[in-house]
């Protein structure tokens, strides 16, 4: 078993482990800090698929921001004075029963068919070819994504001081 | 021993995805259906990465998942306003609670 080998085995059972925890664990606070450790992993498997920035996108953007805004949607819709911040789950039975039928079929058709696989060396560092395709290729893409993310800024401002 | 290959990448994320599913059907709280959904984009974004990789894409797979990245935040952002807001009308955040259009 080599190093590579035995790196993926580590981020990927930190990351499902935790994914576990997410949707199992009772305080949702708890909830929120295991979604790290998820984010974590996740960027330990881009970082082994020889994806450098999207890791540290993915850093910067999901841990630094959307888990600061979870957590922040967490405190101010919980009294935290009172005991409310345990929140039931619901039809915990036929949620697992659907959702595993769901997970085999979906594990079983991706890992049993035959992909035509070229593996091909890492292009690292990914960086400068990112840069190049976003400004170039996907020029107008990135554009309306910047649209977007105003328009998100505008609306969630909108919505939350009404 | 098998070398870690396309489809151990798909099975973390065939499993990632479906936990997201779990949470988000079987939790009552808003914001952890928020959470729900953030770990099914974060299996497609490993799903992007890994056929990116394997599929001699280049860097369209990497490029996909930076998008998907922006639009999670965007989403994010937009659903915590919207969580606030029931919040405010309902004074809770229990999705099973609030079904006044039922009525």
């Amino acid at each position: 078993m080599s190093i590579y080998d035995i790196i993926f085995y580590l981020f990927a059972t930190i990351t499902l482990v935790s994914a576990f925890f997410v949707v199992t664990i009772r305080n949702i606070v708890y909830s929120a800090f295991f979604l790290l450790f998820t984010f974590f992993g996740v960027a330990g498997i881009y970082v082994i698929l020889g994806a450098d920035f999207v890791a540290m996108v993915q850093l910067i953007i999901y841990v630094g921001g959307i888990l600061i805004l979870i957590l922040f949607g967490v405190m101010l819709t919980n009294k935290i004075t009172n005991v409310q911040i345990k929140i039931g789950t619901s039809q915990i039975i036929p949620a697992s029963i659907g959702v595993g039928l769901f997970a085999g079929i979906l594990t079983a058709s991706l890992v049993n068919t035959p992909w035509r696989k070229i593996d091909t060396a890492p292009l690292l560092p990914t960086t400068q070819g990112l840069g190049l395709m976003l400004i170039s290729e996907y020029g107008v893409v990135f554009e309306l994504l910047g649209i977007l993310l105003l328009i998100a800024l505008i609306g969630a401002a909108s919505l939350a001081r009404k | 021993m098998i070398h870690i290959g396309l489809s151990h990448f798909l099975f973390v994320s065939s499993i990632l995805f479906s936990l997201g599913i779990f949470g988000i059907v079987t939790r009552r709280n808003a914001v952890m259906v928020l959470m729900g959904i953030e770990l099914m984009l974060n299996a497609s974004n490993i799903n992007f990465i890994a056929f990116a990789k394997y599929g001699n894409f280049g860097l369209q797979g990497q490029i996909m998942a930076l998008f998907v990245i922006v639009l999670a935040a965007a989403e994010a952002a937009i659903a915590l306003a919207i969580v606030l807001n029931i919040y405010k009308t309902f004074s809770t955040v229990n999705v099973d609670e609030i079904d006044t259009l039922k009525d």
